[in-house]
C-alpha cells in the first residue's frame, strides 16, 4: 500500500485539496509517513529575496506558505515532515521523487488551459511523464 | 584548507564547466552594451568581464557568483568618460576597488545588508529604467530597418528559449541577426560606427593620469559612487545565490574581492564592474555552484574575444538594444506595482523617492543614500510616536507611557503630562515603555521635578530593568521606585 507519499505544494488552493487527498489516503495505511516538499523557485528567487528583509524573513514568508497544510494534516495526526528544495519545479520535483523511494507522489493541479499550459509550463504534466513512482494529480 | 579548496573549487566540475560556457556566451552582448553605454569601446567592458571574472573566482565570498561589467556601473561611468576620458574612468576603477577593500575590510559590507527593501526594489527599478532610456537614441528616428531588427531581437530571446535552452538566445539573436545584416545589405548602425575594436590580451597598464590632488578631487565623488553601488549589487545578487543554493557567503570577503577584482581590471584597462543578478542565476541554472564556474566562464570569455573579436565590430546597433531592452525588462521588478498598493505608506515612498532621484540625476548612488536617509527619518518618527493615556486610579492620576522614550519622543511625552497640577498624587507607569538615552532621562527629570514643586505627590512605576539603570545612573530627582 502507499505508505511513503510525497505531497509537492506551493501553498496555493489547489495544493490544500491535494493535501486533502494526501491525508484520505495516508489514513488507509497504519504508519503512512507524508513527506511534504515545497520548492522555492528559482525564477522567483529575485523576486522573493528582493522582497525580505533578510534571509530569516524569506524562510518565514516560506513556512507561512506551508500552514495551513501543516495544520490540515496535524489535524489528522498523520506523521510527516517538510522539505524546503530549491530549484525549477517540475525538474526538483521528480529528481526528488526518483533519488528517494516514495510509494506515490500527490501533487495539485492548476487547471491551466492548453494556451496558459503553452506559456507557464505545467510543472503537475511534468511530473506525471518523468517521476518513476505512481502520481496522483488532483483538480 | 585543502577539504574547503576541494569543496569550493572542484565539487561539481561537470557542471561547472558547462555553465561556465553558458554564462561566456551569455556574457558577450551585455558587455558590449554595456561598454556602449558607458561610452568606451566594446572592448573596455569586454576586458573588464574577463578580468574581473577570473579574479573574483579566486577572491569573491560568494562561489558561483558571476562578476563582471555592469549596467549600473556603465551608467555611473557616462559623465567621467564624457568629460575627461578613458584614462580617468581606468583611475576611477582603481580606486573603485581601493574603496572596496577598504569597505571589505571596516565591515561595511555587514551593515549595506540592512538597506531598507524600499530603497532595493527602487535601485533594481530604476536601474531598469536608466538601461532602457539608455537605448532610446539608437532606435528611435533613425530608420525603418532599425525598428525591424529591434522587433525581431526581442522575439528571438523571448521566444527561442523555450525550443533551445542549451545557448543562450540573445547569443543566437546576435549571430543570426549579424549573419542576415551582413548578407543583406540592409542600412544599419554596428558596434564598429561607434568606436575603434582592438583584438589583443589585455595588458598591464598605468592609467595615464596626473597624479595630483586635481585628478584625485575629479575621480574620487565617481569612485565612491561606484565603489557602493557595486557593493549593493554584489551583495544582493549573493543573497539571491545564497537562496538558490540554500547555502550562505562571506560578505565581507565579497566586498573585498570585488575590490582586488577592480583594482586589477583597471590597471590592465577594463571598466568597474560588479556581481551580475542575471548572469550569476544564469550560472545556477545552468548547474554552475562552485569557483570553477566563474573562471570558466572568465577564460572562456577570453577565448571568443579572441576568436569572435573581428566580428563584434559587425554587429548591428539594433540587435544590442534589443538584448538591453530584454535586460532591463528583466531587471524591473514587476510586483512593485503590488507593492506600492500593499506596502507600509512610507515604505512605498523611499521606493518612489529612489527611482524618481536616481531618473532625474541619471546617478544610482544618489537614489540610494536619498532613500536610506528617507528611510531612516521615517524609522524615527515610526518610533518616536509615543502615546500617553491618563486614568484615574483610586485617588491618583496614572499616566501610562507607551512606546520609546528618547531624544525624537521626549517633547511628546512632556507635552502630555499635565504640568500645572497642584497637590495631587500623580503616578507615572513605564511598563510599556522604554527609556534609552539621557534626554528621555531628562525629560522625566523635568516632569517630575516640575510637578513636585507643586506639591504633588509623583511617583515612577513599571521600569524595565535596562531603563531603570539609566534612569538610576543619570537622573537627578530623588524619586524612588514604587
Amino acid at each position: 500500500m502507499y505508505k511513503n507519499i510525497l505531497l509537492a505544494v506551493d501553498g496555493s488552493d489547489h495544493s490544500e485539496r491535494a493535501t486533502q487527498q494526501a491525508i484520505n489516503i495516508a489514513s488507509l495505511v497504519e504508519g503512512s509517513h507524508i513527506e511534504v516538499v515545497l520548492v522555492a523557485d528559482f525564477s522567483k528567487a529575485k523576486n522573493e529575496v528582493l522582497h525580505s528583509q533578510g534571509k530569516e524573513e524569506l524562510e518565514l514568508v516560506r513556512r507561512k506558505k506551508l500552514a495551513p497544510i501543516e495544520e490540515l494534516i496535524q489535524a489528522n495526526e498523520i506523521d510527516y515532515h517538510i522539505n524546503i528544495l530549491h530549484g525549477d519545479p517540475g525538474p526538483t520535483i521528480v529528481s526528488h521523487a526518483n533519488d528517494n523511494e516514495f510509494d506515490l507522489l500527490i501533487i495539485g493541479s492548476r487547471g491551466l488551459n492548453t494556451l496558459q499550459e503553452m506559456v507557464l509550463g505545467s510543472v503537475s504534466h511534468k511530473v506525471v511523464k518523468r517521476a518513476d513512482c505512481p502520481v496522483l494529480v488532483v483538480k | 584548507m585543502l577539504e574547503r579548496i576541494k569543496l569550493n573549487w572542484f565539487s561539481n566540475v561537470r557542471g561547472d564547466i558547462l555553465a561556465g560556457i553558458v554564462v561566456a556566451l551569455a556574457l558577450i552582448p551585455e558587455a558590449i552594451a554595456f561598454s556602449i553605454i558607458a561610452g568606451v569601446d566594446p572592448m573596455v567592458g569586454l576586458y573588464a568581464s574577463f578580468c574581473i571574472a577570473v579574479i573574483i573566482a579566486f577572491t569573491g565570498g560568494r562561489p558561483g557568483m558571476i562578476s563582471a561589467a555592469t549596467g549600473a556601473m556603465a551608467l555611473l561611468m557616462v559623465p567621467l568618460v564624457k568629460e575627461h576620458g578613458l584614462d580617468y574612468l581606468l583611475a576611477a576603477t582603481i580606486l573603485t576597488g581601493v574603496i572596496q577593500i577598504i569597505f571589505g575590510i571596516f565591515k561595511v559590507a555587514k551593515v549595506m545588508q540592512f538597506i531598507p527593501r524600499g530603497v532595493m526594489i527602487g535601485f533594481v527599478n530604476s536601474l531598469a529604467i536608466l538601461i532602457f532610456m539608455a537605448q532610446v537614441p539608437h532606435f528611435i528616428g533613425i530608420n525603418n530597418m532599425t525598428y525591424v531588427f529591434v522587433g525581431v531581437t526581442l522575439l528571438i530571446v523571448y521566444l527561442v528559449p523555450r525550443f533551445i535552452k542549451s545557448i543562450p538566445a540573445p547569443l543566437i539573436a546576435i549571430v543570426a541577426l549579424t549573419t542576415v545584416a551582413l548578407y543583406s545589405n540592409v542600412e544599419l548602425r554596428t558596434v564598429g560606427d561607434l568606436g575603434e575594436i582592438t583584438q589583443s590580451l589585455p595588458a598591464f597598464l598605468i592609467p595615464n593620469v596626473p597624479f595630483t590632488l586635481e585628478t584625485l578631487v575629479i575621480i574620487f565623488p565617481y569612485a565612491f559612487a561606484l565603489a557602493i553601488v557595486g557593493l549593493l549589487e554584489s551583495l544582493l545578487t549573493a543573497s539571491i545565490v545564497d537562496d538558490m543554493t540554500d547555502t550562505e557567503s562571506n560578505k565581507n570577503k565579497e566586498a573585498r574581492g570585488q575590490g582586488v577584482a577592480n583594482v586589477v581590471t583597471g590597471f590592465f584597462g577594463g571598466m568597474a564592474g560588479c556581481a551580475m543578478i542575471g548572469q550569476s542565476v544564469i550560472n545556477v541554472k545552468s548547474g554552475g555552484r562552485g569557483r570553477l564556474s566563474t573562471l570558466v566562464a572568465g577564460v572562456f570569455l577570453m577565448f571568443l574575444i579572441l576568436v569572435l573579436g573581428n566580428l563584434v565590430v559587425q554587429i548591428p546597433m539594433p540587435v544590442l538594444v534589443g538584448i538591453m531592452i530584454m535586460v532591463s525588462i528583466g531587471t524591473f521588478d514587476w510586483t512593485s506595482f503590488s507593492y506600492l498598493k500593499n506596502a507600509p505608506k512610507s515604505d512605498a515612498a523611499v521606493m518612489l523617492v529612489t527611482m524618481g532621484i536616481v531618473v532625474a540625476t541619471h546617478d544610482l548612488s544618489k537614489g540610494v543614500i536619498a532613500g536610506v536617509i528617507l528611510s531612516a527619518i521615517f524609522f524615527v518618527i515610526k518610533i518616536s510616536k509615543i502615546k500617553v493615556s491618563e486614568r484615574m486610579q483610586n485617588d491618583a492620576k496614572v499616566y501610562e507611557v507607551k512606546g520609546q522614550l528618547f531624544f525624537a519622543s521626549v517633547d511628546y511625552f512632556v507635552d502630555a503630562i499635565d504640568l500645572t497640577a497642584t497637590n495631587k498624587r500623580i503616578i507615572l507607569d513605564f511598563t510599556q515603555a522604554h527609556v534609552w538615552d539621557d534626554s528621555a532621562v531628562g525629560a522625566i527629570d523635568k516632569v517630575v521635578i516640575k510637578l513636585t514643586e507643586h506639591d504633588n505627590h509623583v511617583s515612577i512605576t513599571g521600569l524595565n530593568t535596562s531603563s531603570q539603570k539609566i534612569v538610576d545612573e543619570l537622573a537627578v530627582h530623588q524619586i524612588k521606585n514604587v
